[in-house]
């Protein structure tokens, strides 16, 4: 389904709060410019990183450079590889405490009320500043429970059978193009172990911030959830708008064994100059639960489909996703779930919003392997559109080779009814606020199953969208 | 006729030689209205007289164009408002057809209608009335009318009967304390429980702070809620006005006496309908 119309240029667009930049010029490390062995060799260095790390490392860059770019998604021509930095470090030590940050980046976070959230809500905090996690945290207890939560580079340095074990074993380096780009040059992201059993009942956040211009960040993260465990993880990430473009490609591994849990949430709030191309998959076992909440509603242009392979009878997995795209903002966002054994089920809801000449695309795919019979899987995609000048599009690929299963799909697209806006504003609501509650209750069958701290932030920033000219 | 106000204290909605066309099709030719705080007039009509174009005029429906007349509150003109401006100024229009809001909790609705009605000068953004004071007042609210407090949590009109719709107005038109209510059609397609609980909970909220201008086919609204005023609506314009006792009329006999009395508009009619498309009026919404 394609919904089109030709593009105008005078829309508003919703203020973008976190656009604000705190000039760090004293960097501790910036190396220069563009992609060669030697960046990625330096990077490794700088790390003191076990041979069999750069090795990796040079394997990934050979692949990155032989795979072509996708034809599909987003436009990537403008994308040029060789105008961004790679590795950027801005603190030469990752502290425990908010006071010990230089000023420039405490400042930052202070802004973006992580430590105030940490104090209320949260069970443990990495942030992480260009490529760097500069500040780290985690509830005593849970660290007394073997639970360990950590930057991905301290993790290899300390954890290094159980980081070996798992790394790169859900997302291979061949993967993808910009897997490979990831597998070459990571830096930084979490690394989460929770024992057998461990429940926590908080969630741990992580939260990335780009601050300089022509940035790459490129964190791997990787989180293992032990049998019968459970965790919640949330992701927060935005950067300064700058006229030139940044390139923020994560990998996340994710491991969710017999009975265990895992809840991953991202609220991607980047500025619209960031490309955010990101290859996140998990591996669900016997009778565990993997869900995604995927929340998109910044960046320039997002492509990010996060999977998951269900991979032993029972496992059931969920993807949540909703994206907004505003004006000069492409989410080709969606989900895929991949049916491995039998006996497993899997529900993919997508809602999207376009506005401004925004565009907004699903793209999921189920796959249903040979011998998976019994499997249940559901989509359902709902679109709305705000204007004449944006665009919505669905793109939902089944593959099955099983007879025995039950698949089901549904999609719609809306725009919002003149009747429905005439209805509020009769009640003394402006345009714009009747048009954000239509909105808001568009996606409130998702916002409902956020935590309340979530939740509210969610539909805060769908309101900034909102604000502005409408229509 | 029974009781007026007219003291200099009350409003004024002054409708003045109106005009309105649909989609370039002139359907209101001069309609001309005062109606007073504390006052309850009757717009009766055969259908596609205009009753319903007059309702979406007021309320300021973008489809509904004025070619030529006004609409003022106390002096102030309103046809270049939009209708969140309208009901800031104290207008409500309680809908025949009232839309779905999927998602949105009545709660919510209402706590931001509440919230704009009451301090006019609003701007988007700024903080709403306090919830507990406006929990209070909806849970009173609710009382009053006989509705389950249940509904509060629900999402705007989704899965409502035809009478939890026309409740929900009802409720609505409670919480804003308009001075000036349009129903339009709210009696329509209810059983007669649901007709009397709408008519009483309108009885309950008229007073002397509200004018009230009942657009009804039938009598069973009036009965509880006795017209100072009926105008009887023909071809796009009012040709008679008189009290209760031209309501009760024109329900014992229909609208053959009035056409007979006013051949123009009856003829006038006549080509309208024999147009080859109708009229067009909103009616349900696509969702």
């Amino acid at each position: 389904m394609s919904t089109e119309a030709p593009a105008t240029p005078e829309v508003g667009v919703g203020d973008y709060q976190y656009g604000f930049h705190y000039g760090t010029e004293d960097y501790v490390f910036r190396g220069r410019k563009g992609i060669d062995r030697d960046i990625v060799k330096q990077i490794s260095q700088i790390k003191k990183e076990p041979k069999w790390m750069l090795d990796f490392r040079l394997e990934a860059l050979d692949i990155f450079f032989q795979k072509p770019m996708p034809k599909w998604g987003g436009a990537l021509s403008e994308l040029d590889f060789q105008d961004i930095f790679y590795y950027v470090r801005a603190s030469d030590k990752q502290e425990t405490s908010w006071e010990s940050l230089p000023d420039d980046i405490r400042k930052t976070y202070d802004r973006l009320g992580i430590p105030e959230a940490e104090k209320k809500y949260l069970a443990g905090v990495k942030a992480q500043y260009e490529s760097e996690v500069v500040y780290g945290s985690l509830q005593e207890d849970l660290s007394n429970k073997g639970v360990i939560f950590t930057d991905t580079d301290s993790a290899l340095r300390d954890h290094p059978e159980l980081f070996r074990e798992y790394f790169g074993t859900v997302i291979p380096s061949a993967d993808n193009k910009f897997a490979a780009l990831n597998s070459a040059v990571w830096s930084g992201g979490s690394f989460i172990y929770v024992p057998k059993g461990v429940q926590i009942e908080f969630p741990l956040q992580a939260y990335f911030r780009i601050n300089s211009e022509n940035m790459g960040q490129f964190e791997r993260t990787l989180i293992i959830v032990d049998e019968e465990a459970s965790i919640h993880y949330v992701e927060g990430c935005t950067a300064p708008t700058y006229s030139s473009e940044s390139l923020h490609s994560a990998v996340v591994e994710i491991i969710v064994k017999r009975n265990a849990r895992c809840r991953y949430t991202t609220i991607q709030n980047w500025s619209n100059n960031v490309y955010n191309l990101v290859t996140k998959r998990a591996m669900a076992y016997g009778d565990s639960l993997m869900e995604w909440v995927d929340g998109n509603l910044g960046s320039k242009l997002t492509m990010k489909y996060p999977a998951i392979y269900l991979m032993e009878p029972g496992a059931r997995g969920e993807t949540l996703s909703i994206a907004f795209a505003n004006h000069g903002q492409h989410q080709d966002a969606g989900a895929k779930m991949v049916h491995c054994a039998p006996h497993t089920s899997s529900r993919i809801i997508s809602k999207s919003i376009s506005k401004g000449g925004g565009r907004a695309s699903y793209r999921g795919l189920v796959k249903v392997e040979n011998n998976a019979h019994h499997c249940k899987s559901n989509v359902v995609c709902d679109a709305l559109i705000l204007d004449s000048a944006s665009r919505s599009d669905t793109y939902p690929y089944i593959e099955v080779d099983q007879d025995n299963v039950a698949i089901e799909h549904e999609a719609s697209v809306s725009k919002i009814a003149e009747e429905q806006l005439l209805y509020l504003m009769s009640r003394g609501m402006t345009e714009t606020e009747a048009s954000a509650m239509i909105v808001t209750g568009f996606i409130e069958p998702l916002v409902k199953e956020l935590p309340m701290e979530y939740a509210v932030e969610m539909n805060r920033l769908i309101e900034l969208q909102m604000e502005g000219s409408v229509g | 006729m029974t009781k007026k106000v007219r003291d200099g204290m009350s409003s004024l909605l002054k409708i003045t030689d109106l005009h309105v066309s649909v989609e370039d099709k002139p359907i209101l030719h001069g309609v001309s209205l005062e109606i007073r705080q504390g006052e309850i007039h009757a717009l009766m009509g055969p259908n596609g007289s205009g009753k319903s174009t007059l309702a979406y005029t007021l309320v300021g429906h973008p489809k509904y164009e004025i070619t030529g007349g006004s609409i003022e509150i106390d002096g102030t003109p309103l046809n270049e408002l939009d209708p969140c401006e309208r009901a800031r100024k104290g207008l409500f229009l309680a809908f025949q057809y009232p839309v779905t809001i999927p998602g949105v909790k009545v709660s919510d609705f209402l706590r931001h209608a509440v919230t704009n009605v009451r301090n006019p000068e609003r701007k988007d953004g700024e903080s709403l009335i306090p919830m507990r004071e406006f929990r209070k007042e909806l849970k009173q609210k609710m009382e009053e009318l006989g509705m389950d407090t249940e509904f509060a949590r629900r999402y705007l009109n989704e899965g409502f009967s035809g009478g939890e719709k026309k409740r929900m107005e009802i409720l609505q038109l409670a919480m804003l304390q308009p001075k000036f209510a349009i129903l339009d059609e709210t009696d329509s397609g209810l059983d007669s429980d649901a007709v009397r609980v709408v008519s009483e909970g309108v009885r309950k909220l008229s007073g002397p702070q509200m004018g009230v201008l009942i657009i009804t086919h039938h009598e069973r609204l009036l009965e509880y809620n006795v017209p100072q005023f009926t105008h009887v609506m023909l071809a796009g314009k009012i040709v008679e006005t008189g009290d209760a006792a031209l309501a009760h009329e024109l329900h014992n006999h229909g609208y053959a006496q009035i056409r007979e009395r006013h051949p123009a508009e009856a003829a006038e009619e006549q080509s309208r309908q024999n147009r080859p498309e109708t009229v067009g009026v909103a009616t349900a919404v696509a969702k």
